[in-house]
């Protein structure tokens, strides 16, 4: 989106190294994210994407061996200072995981989850309105409406997936990253998600990790391409998929690896 | 080739048959060794539940009994009923000498003066007159009764004489030899003489020793457990804690019984022989198969779980309490009593503790000196009268029968858990 002609620039990484104990992952990233935009981060697999993705909420700090150096820096605020707090930072970046997650409670239970212990609903009300607007806006409420107090495993996978991205824009985060979220899916339940993301993007950054390249296609505006831990092009989807610069990416692009 | 290929897929149907016949044969083997325990332990058992009574008549004279007109409940108490006593075995036989006197009231437990004592107490108008009273027989007539006792022993090889057994035979003629369930078998503490003694003792102090045990080790065990699966830094003192939990489960319990006696009675100078000490000593012994199903069951909730909170902003803290934990608890607990009831069963330890004494109070308390089921077993299986058989069988049916419960309990709060989610 753009503000008087300037791009708005949400989150801005410089030179990202990401090490598995000894072993580099990612090679000195520096990728801008614009806001209110889809960027999808494609590459072949293991190349590193969703380990970028998951710098972005410091999802890695799960893993022991696990160290990221760089700075990421969201509304000008480094995220790998020592002074950023996850949970605060975790509010304002939600999560789509590859296989859909939902917790074993009830679909209620499951989008009201985060409002909670956030403590962002006042009043019982408030939080029905916040489970309501959540569902409808995932455009899953009138297929739930009537079961919320059923669990939420007992959905099919697609809901299951809508499921999880009303648990995660239930506490209106800033951001949202999605970790491949339609391999799991059928094309009906892959087509309904990618419609979900182009609305989504009103009010949301969202940041797509996707294996297939028509999906980057259809739903992305920018797009970073990844191979080997590093970046190697980066740029507006129209222009990554009709005329890259490098030749790596023209390679991949058109099938001839990955 | 076509042959080969048939012959080679006979050969593979032939083995899965085999196969099959093996798992059949170990599951029926298995089968079998169950039966006949269970019909062992039954058949040899089942006797104990009853109890073999005589009807005496005893007549309650006052001046036998030196009781004087009108007497409070205090002298009706105090009064001496030892003499009536043997007066109403004496009168069986009219023609008895001294010695066959004697051996009549050998016939009855040496609880019958007490039993007539209470009966008066119950009924003190019964001074002067006549009532035939239930009194307990003795352990040797009561197997007579039950048809376990070697009748036709020459008479020095029994410890029922001819003369006992001809005395016997009439009441039992006359229908004053009656069998009733045996109350005293579950109220009563344990006693020299077979036909008194009971589990109430040993069954209270397993009580107490498995409540002590629960409450140290579950929150132990179990806050260890996630700390270790959830917080700890997976470091090389981490593993080396690992290891040594395991290691701690496979240490034989009657180490767990030396370190009861050496730090909790020697150092701590705890109560010896008491609930108390029992259950910290089973604690130790179970915490680590509690520790390790709890680190088991925890491990298998689905990382994606762990995954799913903390990308929506929860602490560490809060996905381990609210997702984790709730999710790992029916292993968690399947695991606990598991370890209870190991520790339900253990005997080893608690003789090293004293838990072993003769113990012939009801203990209120796990302050109060107790054995337990298992010791209990042991204990009667040492004596030698034949009254204490079927009471060892009994008491085996009592302490499986709790097993089992405990199990039963279990199934059923896994189940409740589960079935929310499925």
């Amino acid at each position: 989106m753009k503000k008087n002609g300037v791009k708005m620039i949400k989150i801005k990484a410089k030179d990202v190294d990401v090490f598995y104990g000894k072993k580099q992952a990612l090679f000195n990233i520096s990728l801008d994210i614009e806001e209110n935009q889809v960027t999808a981060l494609i590459g072949p697999s293991g190349c590193g994407k969703s380990t970028f993705l998951r710098c972005l909420n410091r999802m890695n700090d799960v893993i022991d061996i696990c160290s990221v150096k760089g700075e990421i820096l969201i509304n000008d605020f480094n995220i790998n200072d020592k002074g950023c707090d996850v949970v605060r930072l975790r509010e304002k970046i939600g999560m789509v995981f590859q296989k859909p997650n939902p917790f074993p409670k009830t679909l209620y239970e499951n989008v009201s989850y985060g409002p909670t212990i956030h403590g962002i609903a006042q009043s019982k009300q408030e939080m029905d309105e916040i489970v309501e607007t959540s569902l409808k806006k995932a455009a899953l409420w009138e297929e739930v409406k009537d079961r919320l107090h059923e669990p939420g495993t007992g959905l099919s996978g697609g809901q299951q997936q809508r499921l999880c991205i009303a648990r995660a824009i239930s506490v209106r985060p800033e951001v949202i990253l999605m970790d491949e979220p339609c391999s799991a899916l059928d094309p009906i339940a892959t087509a309904q998600i990618e419609e979900l993301i182009d609305e989504l993007k009103k009010e949301h950054t969202i940041i797509i990790v996707t294996h297939s390249m028509a999906q980057a296609a259809r739903v992305s505006q920018n797009t970073g391409f990844f191979h080997l831990g590093q970046l190697i092009e980066h740029g507006s989807t129209d222009k990554i998929f009709k005329n890259p610069d490098n030749k790596k990416t023209q390679d991949y692009i058109t099938g001839r690896f990955g | 080739m076509n042959k080969n290929k048939e012959q080679l897929l006979n050969k593979r149907y032939k083995a899965e048959q085999r196969f099959r016949l093996y798992g059949q044969s170990a599951i029926f083997m298995a089968l079998l060794f169950l039966t006949l325990f269970i019909f062992k332990i039954f058949s040899t058992g089942y006797s104990a539940f009853q109890k073999t009574w005589l009807i005496v008549p005893v007549t309650f004279d006052a001046e036998l009994m030196m009781l004087e007109k009108n007497p409070s409940k205090v002298d009706i108490q105090d009064a001496d009923y030892y003499d009536i006593a043997l007066k109403s075995m004496a009168d069986l036989d009219l023609n008895a000498n001294e010695d066959q006197e004697n051996e009549l009231k050998r016939m009855v437990s040496y609880f019958f003066e007490k039993e007539i004592k209470n009966e008066l107490l119950n009924d003190p108008s019964l001074i002067g007159k006549t009532k035939e009273v239930y009194l307990t027989a003795s352990d040797d007539l009561d197997q007579v009764f039950k048809g376990n006792y070697p009748r036709d022993l020459p008479e020095d090889q029994r410890r029922v004489s001819d003369y006992q057994l001809k005395i016997f035979d009439q009441l039992v003629a006359n229908g004053k030899v009656e069998s009733k369930f045996n109350i005293s078998f579950f109220t009563n503490a344990d006693s020299r003489e077979a036909e008194l003694a009971g589990i109430a003792s040993s069954f209270m102090g397993s009580i107490f020793s498995i409540l002590v045990c629960l409450m140290i080790a579950f929150p132990v065990a179990v806050l260890a457990a996630i700390y270790l699966e959830e917080f700890a830094p997976k470091n090389r003192f981490t593993d080396f804690i690992e290891v040594n939990i395991n290691n701690l489960a496979a240490v034989p319990s009657i180490v767990f019984g030396l370190l009861g006696l050496g730090v909790l009675l020697a150092i701590f100078q705890l109560p010896r022989s008491t609930p108390l000490v029992g259950g910290i000593t089973l604690s130790l012994m179970t915490l680590p198969t509690i520790i390790i199903a709890a680190r088991a069951s925890l491990k298998a909730v689905p990382p994606s779980i762990r995954e799913a909170a903390l990308a929506m902003g929860a602490s560490r803290m809060q996905t381990t309490m609210h997702h984790t934990v709730p999710l790992s608890m029916p292993g968690t607990l399947s695991g606990t009593i598991i370890g209870l009831a190991q520790a339900l069963g253990e005997t080893a330890p608690l003789i090293l503790i004293g838990m072993v004494a003769f113990v012939n109070t009801i203990p209120g308390s796990p302050m109060d000196p107790a054995a337990s089921l298992p010791v209990q077993i042991y204990i009667w299986a040492e004596s030698a009268e034949r009254g204490f058989v079927e009471k060892v069988s009994a008491c085996i049916m009592v302490l499986l029968g709790f097993l089992i419960t405990m199990n039963l309990f279990a199934q059923i709060i896994r189940h409740k858990f589960e079935k929310k989610w499925s």
